[in-house]
């Protein structure tokens, strides 16, 4: 009975059904929408064909996508959205996983629950309550317009806050989804430091400030990586609130691809896009993963 | 004189809980001072009042004349090696040492001068560019020594310095110790439960419990003289009495020992009168062992219930007539004596008059 996990045979499909999942259900895939990348579109069920020319399979979509500033443009917002999205989620995540580690026991627990709360509602209700705040009628733009018209000079006065539809809306409403992302590495990278490190730098002379620059930031630096990563991969393949709240003139790539698929019925052409998304993403992972080894080697 | 460093009535509150009770003592510049207890005696909070991390609750403390109240942490002139070392894992052994000094007002050249001066001093040169995860035990104690030592502080307090080092290390580390204190001439505070550590690395000793300083004085002091029952148990070992002051006479004292059905003479203390109910406390080494009766001075009965040889030395438990228990150490300073006293052997056990302590019950 003990020695069951190590018996031949079950300790192999126990270790094996991890990667079969991952070649199940990505690898897998993945290869199919590479081949629908190589081919061409046409007018069948499914709207694909792999010619009988030469050569057999086709880079055209590949080449139009960087010829066509469409792609390229939003590829383009979409990591500068993602890339904004990141560093203010940065700027809001890294105080407050600082706090967690600095409170009692009991108020830690109650803050990082607060920090999962918003977890247990939809997704979808959460980005409609935003739809509602930023809307031209609502009783908070109408509050952020008297404040504004208050302020500044009377030629300047506008009748409502223009949030929809923009970019700017679409970095509000990731920040605010993506932020437990970012909070809970940082919170975890920065708990394990040891608080006396802290005070041997003091003890050395050095000031709260310089004890952050010197001390706390440099070892948290996985953390950083890890929630930088895990705000800005989903963010810049995001769908839905770019389609919910975001400027249509100016598509983010996740819309784009959907698009192409969807409506145009060019499945070549989304597929491409895909691929070479997931390579940019691909990039930041292995730069991660390979501060992960360094990390692990300490 | 005006004294290096004095602490003038300290207490240290943490909620209702006092962890240290108004202390008060004064350290001479260039000393090897220790303050000796038990976990939660309170010496680890008194040297992080004195390193700056907690204020004290009443009291003050002076370091060369200067109130150190109003001081922060990062402005002290006294630096500290903490127990755990503290090393930052992410420096290197060089930037560790220097990491006080890149604050410091000092030209590059300057930096880099004291730097190789403080690894010449823990001989760590050849490791100046590992990490602290890469070195030794031994060699990360030096490090933080070195880090500690590199902006010359007035000052240097010790947390258990010893307390993760193994044995061997430990002796050899602790007149290293010794030897970089004598060279640099900083003044050391180590804070210790350690008795034997406290012994031979101080020049004096403050026995602290529950918050208070129970005893300063030298080591020897404290070992041959110590003023109460916790002292004298605390540093090496003891075995203690009941007795009753039967007469004095001038520095020596009779005392009525139940336990011996006898009366033994004593050295006297202050503050004595007949009738008094004192504790006598006697040391293991000082009680000698022998088979006939003809000793001088104070002789008592008993048989031999316990024996463990080491080889160098036995440890002999005597149980006496009332049947009290007496531990007896003898040093086998010869072949063969070592044997001198089997199990349930009667023997007789003496001791000098001077080196039975009193102390007040």
């Amino acid at each position: 009975m003990i020695g069951w996990f190590h018996r031949r045979g079950w300790s192999d499909i126990i270790i094996a059904l991890p990667y079969l999942w991952l070649v199940v259900l990505f690898l897998i895939p993945f290869a199919i929408v590479v081949g629908i990348s190589l081919s061409t579109r046409t007018v069948t069920a499914p709207p694909i064909g792999f010619g009988g020319d030469n050569p057999w399979v086709s880079l055209s979509s590949y080449a139009r996508l960087f010829q066509d500033d469409l792609y390229l443009r939003a590829f383009f917002t979409s990591i500068t959205n993602a890339f904004v999205a990141m560093i203010l989620c940065l700027a809001i995540g890294y105080p407050m996983a600082l706090g967690l580690t600095r409170v009692s026991r009991n108020w830690r627990n109650i803050l990082l629950m607060l920090v999962i709360l918003p977890f247990w509602t939809s997704f979808l209700l959460r980005v409609y309550a935003w739809m509602g705040l930023m809307s031209k009628n609502s009783w908070f733009n109408e509050m952020l317009r008297d404040s504004w018209n208050f302020l500044v000079p009377v030629n300047w006065a506008v009748t409502f806050v223009p949030m929809m539809y923009s970019n700017f809306a679409v970095v509000l409403v990731m920040v605010y989804t993506y932020l437990p992302f970012m909070i809970l590495p940082l919170f975890a990278s920065l708990e394990r430091l040891d608080p006396v490190l802290d005070e041997a730098a003091f003890d050395l002379g050095s000031r709260p400030w310089q004890v952050f620059v010197d001390i706390t930031l440099p070892q948290s630096i996985p953390g950083i990586i890890a929630g930088g990563l895990l705000v800005f991969i989903p963010a810049a393949g995001e769908l839905v609130i770019p389609s919910l709240v975001g400027d249509t003139r100016a598509p983010m790539i996740g819309r784009v691809i959907s698009d192409t698929f969807s409506s145009a019925r060019d499945w070549p052409m989304a597929a491409a896009v895909a691929v070479v998304l997931l390579l940019l993403m691909v990039v930041p992972m292995m730069v991660y993963s390979h501060y992960q080894a360094k990390g692990g080697a300490r | 004189m005006e004294p290096f460093l004095r602490i003038e009535g300290v207490s240290k509150f943490f909620g209702q809980f006092q962890a240290v009770k108004d202390v008060s003592l004064t350290i001479a510049k260039g000393e090897i001072f220790s303050l000796l207890g038990g976990s939660g005696c309170g010496k680890t909070t008194l040297l992080r009042m004195l390193a700056g991390f907690e204020t004290p609750s009443a009291g003050r403390i002076f370091l060369d004349g200067e109130d150190l109240a109003d001081v922060p942490a990062y402005a002290r002139p006294i630096h500290m090696m903490f127990q755990s070392y503290a090393l930052f894992p992410h420096m290197t052994v060089a930037k560790n040492i220097s990491y006080g000094l890149k604050y410091e007002n000092m030209t590059p050249a300057q930096r880099k001068d004291r730097l190789r001066e403080m690894l010449d001093l823990v001989q760590l040169t050849p490791y100046a560019d590992r990490k602290p995860h890469q070195i030794s035990g031994g060699q990360r104690q030096r490090v933080a020594l070195a880090r500690a030592l590199a902006r010359q502080p007035k000052l240097l307090l010790l947390d258990e310095p010893l307390a993760a080092l193994d044995k061997k290390l430990r002796e050899h580390t602790q007149f290293e110790l010794m030897s970089i204190q004598a060279r640099t001439g900083v003044t050391f505070i180590v804070v210790t439960h350690d008795q034997e550590e406290a012994m031979t690395l101080s020049d004096r000793i403050a026995v602290m419990d529950k918050g208070s300083v129970q005893q300063i004085g030298s080591p020897t002091a404290i070992y041959e003289y110590p003023n109460s029952r916790f002292v004298a148990g605390f540093i090496g070992s003891i075995t203690t009495f009941a007795a009753t002051v039967a007469a004095l006479n001038g520095d020596q004292v009779r005392l009525h020992v139940a336990d011996f059905g006898a009366e033994i003479t004593a050295r006297a203390i202050e503050n004595l009168n007949v009738g008094q109910e004192v504790v006598l406390a006697l040391r293991p080494e000082k009680l000698h062992i022998s088979h006939d009766c003809t000793l001088e001075g104070n002789v008592i009965a008993g048989q031999v219930k316990d024996l463990a040889y080491f080889g160098k030395d036995s440890l002999y438990r005597i149980v006496l007539p009332s049947g009290a228990l007496v531990s007896a150490h003898m040093v086998n300073a010869s072949r063969g004596s070592g044997t001198r006293a089997d199990w349930d052997d009667n023997v007789f056990l003496s001791f000098d008059p001077a080196s039975a302590i009193v102390l007040p019950a």
